[in-house]
């Protein structure tokens, strides 16, 4: 995916008036039609808690919102807390060892700390999830169509032949031909483009209002890629459904999300507008990621420019600046307390040393020595 | 899991052209899972001879009045206990001790071989998948509890174990039955709950869980089956064991109460007095325990490939 180009997808405007913030603590700037936003994430963090060790915090305050209709995009590499993220918006951290905090609300209801049963009618009905990997996130030994209707059966009370017929239905919207006869078959005769369309169907199944999709691609080659995200973003407009979508790939992001949020080491590090985020990065990882990126306009020969060191090189929140062990922009005051998060119009930052508008244009010029 | 054919596959899904209309190779369509392991399986000669064992022992014991040339009971034959007429093409394995047709006892011998090893597998199948599926579906102290029982019946040898049994169960048939049983449970609990604990944390259960599934449903419908194959796997091989622990208990006294009834084990031992005069008593009971249960292992162990991903080539 090298579409870096801002094209505004129809679903944006449908379903909400204005574009919306979604940073950290703007809870005054609500902008989806019914005055508030499908799900609320406030100050969500979770602990992994290990006998004689110190707990590992995944995911460290976070908090955006998802307005109805609308696409949001959490980015950030392998370890930055997203699919952590993901994961506890639908509940399906394991209970033991694990310690969510903060609030999740969906559609005003708070879900952390809901009853096992209620949360388990939303799951499926109300909200949804798209895997990674589609090779292994059906069951091998069951047949498709049971697999998919499954879900219809059990939150739609559907008959099994209504099912099925539905079920028919649904893998013809998401292109699998020849539903009927697909039914029968196992997820070892699919390709991993047709699982990931099967997984997509059970998903949307039900008409869920919100949708998390956690790297529903990276496990697709590029082609197949780009297949999904179509088909991604068609379903999405269609049905109104809000989206999460949860990846690493800013190209992905740059195509599908109406708002964008960057993680590093498990806290929020930028939160903008889509379009804002694109024109003007301001976090040094952001801009890192975006210069990281090989473009099709970049000559050949010029190498890539990965951003110096690795996520293990990550420092704890409580002692700084988590990005500042890798970071070119870092000074002496990026060790100590955790820079707070700057909201300025609606463009979120967390950091001490944001790249400005006059650093980013001067360094355009360099870009391509 | 399966990963049929993979090249096949791949190829499918990368090319952008054949996305919409996945037609699979003819061969390739409509392969259910057991059918694949089933095709496996017959590739396989080792597989074959253990098939062909076992299917012939089975026949035999089903169809054991029909096959056998005479009575298990008729006394056939004039024998003193020092001339024991050896095979003849009348009586192709023989006389016994008391003159009775040595070919057809053994015929009829398979039936309570089969009687005690399907028996005592069911009993010992169900009980040990019950229990397994109640450890691994709900972990915690149950699981802790039964395993810790599980650890303790398994550290025990299982023929002492099931001479233990059915010496205090009493000489009976169902006595043997429930003593080879006994001694299975552990190993089919075992097996299952730890076949259910290496799929609990797998992707596809974690995307059953996300449609909110039942967690009954996610055990019975999505956990169990996937955590089946070594459990029948098992099952074959225990049949083995179970044929052989039978014998061993009739050879040592402990069987059913009619001392008519012909039965390889006890065959083997009242044989012992007459192992110079006349080996032949010794054996073919005794290939027919090692046939039988041949037969059931080669089958078992090709299951295993066939069924176990690990041995996918």
């Amino acid at each position: 995916m090298s579409a870096f180009e801002p094209t505004v997808t129809g679903s944006t405007a449908a379903h909400t008036s204005s574009p919306v913030s979604t940073a950290t603590g703007d809870e005054g700037r609500r902008g989806s039609v019914d005055g508030s936003p499908l799900l609320q994430v406030r100050g969500l963090s979770v602990r992994f808690t290990r006998r004689g060790r110190a707990p590992v915090v995944a995911v460290d305050s976070v908090s955006f919102q998802v307005p109805a209709g609308r696409s949001v995009g959490l980015v950030g590499e392998s370890g930055s807390g997203k699919s952590v993220t993901s994961l506890a918006i639908m509940g399906l951290l394991p209970r033991r060892g694990v310690e969510v905090g903060g609030s999740v609300t969906f559609d005003g209801d708070e879900l952390l700390g809901m009853g096992e049963d209620r949360r388990r009618s939303l799951r499926g009905a109300e909200m949804a999830m798209v895997f990674q990997d589609p090779m292994s996130s059906l069951n091998p030994v069951v047949p498709i169509g049971v697999q998919v209707t499954e879900v219809l059966r059990r939150h739609r009370d559907m008959s099994r032949a209504g099912a099925r017929d539905e079920a028919v239905d649904l893998l013809t919207r998401v292109g699998i031909p020849e539903g009927q006869r697909r039914l029968k078959d196992y997820p070892h005769q699919l390709s991993g483009g047709m699982r990931q369309r099967a997984l997509i169907a059970i998903a949307l199944a039900c008409n869920p209002r919100l949708l998390v999709a956690d790297e529903p691609t990276t496990a697709l080659d590029v082609t197949i890629q780009a297949q999904i995200l179509d088909l991604l973003r068609g379903l999405v407009a269609e049905t109104g459904t809000a989206l999460v979508l949860i990846t690493h790939d800013l190209g992905v992001v740059a195509g599908m999300c109406d708002e964008v949020h960057v993680m590093y080491g498990g806290r929020l590090v930028e939160s903008a507008d889509r379009l804002d985020l694109f024109a003007r990065p301001q976090h040094p990882y952001t801009t890192g990621l975006l210069a990281s990126v090989p473009r099709l306009d970049t000559p050949r020969g010029i190498p890539l420019r990965p951003i110096p060191g690795s996520p293990t090189l990550t420092r704890a929140w409580t002692t700084g600046c988590a990005f500042e062990p890798r970071c070119t922009r870092s000074q002496a005051n990026c060790l100590g307390d955790a820079p707070p998060m700057e909201t300025v119009a609606g463009h979120g930052v967390r950091c001490l040393h944001p790249v400005t508008d006059d650093q980013r244009a001067a360094a355009v010029g360099q870009e391509l020595p | 899991m399966p990963a049929a054919t993979p090249g096949s596959l791949e190829s499918l899904g990368s090319h952008p052209a054949a996305e919409p209309s996945p037609d699979l190779p003819p061969g390739e369509a409509g392969t259910s899972l057991g059918r694949e392991a089933i095709r496996r399986v017959v590739r396989d000669p080792l597989a074959l001879v253990g098939a062909f064992l076992v299917v012939g022992f089975v026949v035999v014991a089903v169809f054991a009045p029909f096959l056998a040339p005479f009575g298990p009971n008729d006394r056939v034959g004039a024998v003193t206990p020092t001339t024991i007429p050896g095979p003849s093409a009348e009586h192709w394995f023989g006389l016994d001790s008391l003159g009775r047709d040595e070919l057809s006892r053994v015929i009829y011998g398979a039936r309570q071989s089969l009687l005690v090893g399907v028996v005592s597998l069911l009993l010992g199948a169900t009980v040990g998948i019950s229990v397994g599926l109640l450890a691994g579906a709900f972990g915690g102290w149950v699981d802790a509890l039964v395993m810790r029982i599980t650890d303790i019946m398994l550290s025990i040898p299982g023929l002492l174990f099931a001479i233990g049994i059915a010496a205090v169960l009493g000489r009976s048939l169902l006595s043997v039955m429930i003593a080879i049983a006994v001694v299975n449970v552990p190993i089919f609990v075992r097996l299952l709950r730890g076949a259910m604990l290496a799929q609990r944390g797998s992707d596809y259960v974690v995307a059953v869980r996300s449609l909110g599934v039942r967690d009954r449903d996610v055990v019975l419908g999505h956990i169990l089956p996937n955590s089946l194959s070594p459990v029948i796997v098992q099952g074959t091989l225990t049949l083995a064991t179970a044929i052989v622990d039978a014998a061993a208990l009739a050879f040592l006294g402990l069987s059913g109460e009619d001392p008519a009834v012909p039965e390889w084990g006890r065959m083997l031992a009242e044989t012992q007095r007459f192992l110079a005069s006349a080996p032949h008593l010794a054996f073919f009971p005794g290939a027919a325990i090692v046939l039988a249960a041949l037969g059931f292992t080669l089958l078992g162990e090709s299951m295993r490939e066939a069924l176990d991903p690990k041995y996918r080539r």
